[in-house]
């Protein structure tokens, strides 16, 4: 089972760097408060944490319950190789996302508090119990890899009884919360651009983070084909590559009909700068997509559902740094730009998240096809 | 229904007791204009142009008198404006709050409490009016705006800014939020010619506790204040979106084990099905 496979291309010196450097930086961050490590202030409190690590993270962990969707419920057992890694990938960036929030979050000591103080209106309470409870979802589902590499017999049984409840539970808690992350920005009445701020932003995460999931499925595998070798089919690839211009389609509809029931959509000419996020995020991470995954060419090409699955990511990264950033003044006349500690503790976790990565596909069961007989 | 205060910045003379005395209620430290006090950065300011200052409200300032140059019938002068927490009816940042650390009181007063908070600040992105502030430079940091004085409102007190007018202008006055409406409506129909016709808070975001009303030399649009498009809370959208959940979510679970099953169904029929004809050859 271990065998001596390629190291880490990008180095794991440098990972290991970063992360001690994060760490480092954390410390600093708790004993001298968020003003020494960001530029956060009274009129843009959140940054970089919430757009890079929750915005975009839980959007990007999409994968886990897209894919295990389509395998488990809707029987698609093509896609069955990739459940796995999707899956690790999900848990792991919903760990990063917990992690994050751990320094984000001013008192993290009472990062408990919404089991007990229950404010049942609030769209963030969703969140929180949801990012807890999908957590432990995704630590179940994962489980198997671990028990099979320790040849636990009656633990796997166990799980195996119970997979299909577990995955129609990740798909019902994913759908509750990807869009309630939307509905949070919808009390932001004032402060949100009104080139984004619109009722229906909850159907706009979910079909976004749903055409996303997909996408993230294809580019790990890429590079993970890169670093340890295994192979995923082409098929496989592009028939996820496939499915994307079709949601991201819906997505798009969504989207511009909104702006013209709503009167906006000459904001997309007017409201200059915001007018240059809002085509950028459409352009790179929805129409051209939609164009180059389209085309059989291109989708019969490892580099060409790369290239389409790397800008439909790039673009999702965009929209929400728009929405919870770039778009979103809460006191005007305030101007926020990333402190590079802000940055650099974001690096040091995905830096950790990478090791994990690597050692779990050192050690477990990962890319393995096969299920173990029981 | 609780109680409001009204404050006319008509008569306001820019005296700042309020200020002060606020800071002196709730142990914040003064303005420092010799910048000697180190220790206290967030009240070091410089000259923004105008007598304004600090240039904006923070965990260390909870109300914040504006000065702006203005004109009236006899020539130009400075006139006045206030910045604070509005106590709204509806609050957003009490809506927003994932552990009920702000509560609107029914005496008026949207309180903050402590030792529930965990920090998230999502109430500062929930406040239409930019009030909630943080206490960036503190290790155990907690969210600080204007408390309305809620221990002395329920000692039957006056608050502290209240207070401290009412033995100069009168231009902060408290009273039931009916009666302080009302009483804004007189001024403004007495002196047409004076006021604008618009009580700040009267329908703002919901409603307010905090009620304004301003002379034409600083019509509200001057005041930094945001104007809002309708006079529905700001978490009309949100509670919408978070009502649909439960039976979206109950939705989703049931198609999902409808779907398995159907599929599942079909296969073992299918398998069924070719076992037969293998048996018929």
């Amino acid at each position: 089972m271990i065998e001596r496979k390629r190291s880490f291309p990008i180095g794991t010196s440098i990972l290991s760097f970063l992360a001690i450097l994060g760490l480092v930086l954390v410390v600093i961050r708790f004993i001298n408060g968020l003003g020494a490590v960001s530029n956060l202030s009274d009129g843009r409190p959140w940054g970089f944490w919430i757009s890079f690590d929750l915005y975009s993270g839980v959007a990007l962990a999409a994968g886990g319950f897209t894919m295990a969707g389509a395998v488990y419920i809707f029987n698609l057992k093509k896609y069955h190789s990739v459940v796995r890694p999707a899956v690790l990938t999900a848990f792991l960036g919903y760990t990063l996302v917990i992690l994050a929030l751990l320094v984000d979050i001013g008192a993290p000591w009472y990062i408990w508090h919404p089991l007990v103080y229950r404010n049942i209106h609030s769209p963030l309470f969703e969140v929180a119990l949801a990012v807890m409870t999908y957590h432990i979802v995704l630590a179940l589902e994962l489980s198997p890899a671990v028990f099979e590499r320790l040849n636990w017999h009656i633990p796997l049984r166990a799980i195996r009884a119970i997979q299909i409840p577990l995955v129609i539970a990740g798909i019902t808690i994913s759908v509750g919360h990807q869009s309630s992350l939307g509905t949070m920005l919808l009390m932001a009445t004032q402060a949100l651009h009104p080139l984004w701020y619109t009722p229906i932003l909850p159907i706009l995460f979910l079909s976004s983070a749903v055409a996303v999931g997909p996408a993230v499925v294809i580019l790990e595998s890429t590079l993970s084909t890169k670093v340890f070798g295994d192979k995923l089919e082409l098929n496989v690839l592009s028939g996820l590559g496939k499915a994307i211009p079709y949601i991201l389609g819906i997505y798009l509809l969504l989207k511009l009909v909104d702006l013209i029931v709503r009167g906006n959509l000459g904001l997309i000419f007017s409201a200059y700068p915001q007018n240059l996020l809002w085509l950028g995020e459409i352009v790179i991470g929805v129409v051209l997509p939609i164009i180059l995954l389209s085309i059989p060419s291109v989708r019969q090409n490892r580099r060409g559902v790369f290239l389409g699955a790397l800008l439909v990511v790039l673009g999702l990264m965009l929209n929400r740094f728009n929405v919870s950033m770039l778009a979103l003044a809460i006191r005007p006349g305030y101007a926020y730009f990333p402190h590079w500690m802000e940055v650099a503790i974001s690096a040091g976790l995905v830096a950790w998240a990478l090791l994990v990565i690597w050692l779990a596909h050192r050690f477990l069961p990962i890319a393995s096809d096969k299920e173990v007989a029981v | 229904m609780g109680k409001a205060v009204l404050f006319d910045a008509e008569i306001c003379i820019g005296c700042r007791a309020c200020e002060l005395a606020c800071k002196e209620k709730h142990g914040l430290p003064m303005f420092d204009l010799t910048k000697q006090l180190d220790a206290l950065p967030a009240e070091t300011t410089t000259n923004a142009g105008t007598y304004t200052k600090p240039p904006e409200l923070s965990a260390y300032t909870f109300l914040k008198v504006g000065f702006h140059e203005g004109r009236d019938a006899i020539g130009p002068l400075t006139v006045y404006s206030m910045r604070k927490c509005m106590h709204c009816e509806h609050p957003g940042c009490a809506a927003a709050c994932p552990v009920g650390a702000l509560q609107k009181t029914s005496e008026g007063p949207v309180v903050y409490d402590d030792n529930k908070c965990i920090g998230c600040r999502y109430c500062m992105i929930g406040c239409p009016f930019g009030i909630p502030t943080y206490q960036w430079d503190k290790p155990v940091p907690f969210i600080r705006k204007c408390t309305f004085c809620s221990d002395w409102l329920s000692e039957g007190k006056e608050p502290a800014c209240v207070q401290a007018c009412a033995k100069r202008t009168g231009s902060l006055t408290l009273g039931e939020r009916e009666e302080q409406l009302a009483k804004a409506r007189k001024i403004i129909t007495d002196s047409p010619d004076k006021y604008v016709n618009h009580i700040y808070g009267e329908k703002e975001a919901g409603g307010t506790s905090w009620l304004f009303i301003s002379s034409f030399s600083l019509p509200f649009e001057k005041w930094g204040l945001p104007t809002f498009g309708s006079t529905d809370p700001v978490a009309v959208n949100v509670d919408r979106a978070m009502v649909a959940i439960p039976p979206v979510l109950i939705g989703v679970a049931a198609v999902m084990a409808g779907v398995y099953w159907v599929i599942q169904r079909r296969e073992k029929i299918r398998q069924e099905n070719t076992a037969k004809k293998e048996v018929t050859k």
